[in-house]
């Protein structure tokens, strides 16, 4: 994996994440190896974010590598009127590898054409967050003991949820029943579904949570953001539809656990926090342990 | 015996492009900026044809053209037949086929692309030869007939 660019899902394969997620393991049981000293990680933000950005930088100070960069694009000469393309040529001078996150969808892939040393996408508009995918699969993989063969329920935007639709694709690999619940305005779009109906795995569809709750292994939460509906009468009617409290887990399995990719506004009851099926914190967590295996990969330290 | 007689005459040398679909004509000699060219030009539309009920055709005298403007047709008459002419002689004639990858003809629909706001040449995958889907190489969303602009 040495020097491989990850800029979609779709750019490794299922023995690369799997190779990924074992190396994380590692990570978890001893977070802090200097084995990275004498590399410099550019961190470019060029919009902004709490747990990508600090999650990055916290996985390249525990392996030891230094970090140069700028965490939104008024510090960097975007704000002069430089290009994406020169920015990157410039900053290859100056890194070993590249994390960015841009908010303009394909900049990443550019990025990495030009760029002379990997490059890792945080995040490039609506279209690619490959590293939360590898940890959603890491944080499902450490609660259920496997990828194979899970039940999965993802709620809420179906439609533009970036996050849902990198996770969808990688879960195919591993024989995942779908259960799909949303709003029917935000259902999981027909390109998306088609991996699904690829491997001839099965999917439900519901407009309650509570149809799906009791069956699955694992809880996928999203935001249904307001901002998706032209009229705000069809929000109203369906932003609780897809919101979780306490009351709905009565009967819920004991090895179940709800996954969020944060931030989360009110579709996750604060009351939800502390049942044994709350993981969304410690998911997060294991985006420091996801992205120095990545880090380390791709620099050819493991 | 009724006479038969060409509607569009016969051109010595160049290139016919048939089968083009009646209301494409004129997007065809706008990609192909034919309106800028000096060679003669004979074009006719809603014509017979056994084929496909109406039909357009274009001929043009003494051009021959490059893989980039065929496929640039091709995008928007995939029905059509090219024929290229030596001596009022047919020398070749080929159905147009969308290569699997296309460059620098097209535009991103997708405001959001970075294609749309840095000088970057604009990839895509042509994901069905049958009708117009294509994927953007950078942003991965799909530009349909509905959405097509040429660069």
């Amino acid at each position: 994996m040495k020097n491989k660019n990850l800029i979609s899902i779709t750019d490794f394969s299922k023995e690369e994440y799997l190779q990924v997620l074992s190396l994380a393991e590692e990570f978890e049981k001893n977070p802090v190896q200097k084995i990275a000293e004498g590399k410099v990680v550019a961190s470019l933000f060029f919009e902004p974010s709490t747990r990508t950005r600090l999650s990055f930088e916290s996985a390249a100070n525990r392996l030891g590598a230094k970090i140069v960069g700028f965490a939104d694009s008024a510090s960097s000469s975007t704000s002069k009127g430089e290009s994406l393309v020169d920015t990157i040529k410039t900053v290859c001078c100056y890194s070993d590898l590249i994390v960015m996150r841009h908010p303009l969808e394909g900049s990443a892939r550019l990025a990495s054409e030009v760029a002379t040393v990997p490059v890792i996408n945080a995040g490039d508009g609506a279209n690619q967050h490959p590293t939360q995918c590898m940890l959603d699969l890491y944080s499902i993989k450490k609660t259920q003991g496997t990828l194979d063969n899970l039940h999965i329920a993802l709620v809420g935007d179906l439609k533009y949820g970036r996050t849902v639709h990198s996770l969808v694709e990688a879960m195919c690999n591993f024989n995942t029943t779908f259960h799909l619940v949303s709003p029917v305005s935000l259902k999981l779009p027909s390109s998306v579904k088609m991996h699904i109906k690829e491997r001839n795995l099965t999917y439900y569809q519901y407009t309650e949570i509570q149809d799906a709750i009791d069956k699955v292994d694992i809880l996928y939460m999203t935001r249904v953001q307001r901002e998706r509906f032209l009229d705000i009468q069809d929000y109203e009617k369906v932003k609780n539809s897809c919101i979780l409290e306490k009351s709905l887990m009565d009967n819920v399995k004991k090895s179940m656990k709800i996954l969020h990719p944060l931030p989360r506004v009110n579709e996750i009851h604060s009351n939800v926090d502390s049942t044994p099926q709350a993981y969304y914190f410690q998911q997060a967590q294991n985006g420091v342990y996801v992205r120095q295996a990545l880090i380390s990969l791709i620099l050819g330290l493991k | 015996m009724s006479k038969k007689e060409l509607i569009v005459s016969a051109i010595e040398n160049g290139t016919v492009i048939d089968h083009i679909a009646s209301d494409k004509l004129f997007q065809v000699i706008k990609i192909l900026n034919l309106e800028n060219c000096s060679n003669q030009i004979l074009f006719g539309t809603n014509l017979n044809s056994s084929k496909f009920g109406t039909k357009a055709i274009i001929k043009i005298q003494n051009k021959y053209f490059e893989r980039y403007e065929i496929n640039k047709i091709a995008i928007v008459a995939p029905t059509a037949t090219l024929i290229k002419i030596a001596n009022y002689e047919v020398i070749e004639k080929f159905n147009l086929n969308l290569p699997h990858e296309i460059e620098g003809i097209v535009k991103c629909f997708n405001p959001k692309c970075i294609t749309n706001h840095e000088q970057v040449m604009q990839k895509f995958t042509v994901l069905d030869a049958n009708q117009i889907k294509l994927q953007c190489h950078y942003c991965q969303k799909i530009t349909k007939e509905e959405t097509l602009n040429f660069l």
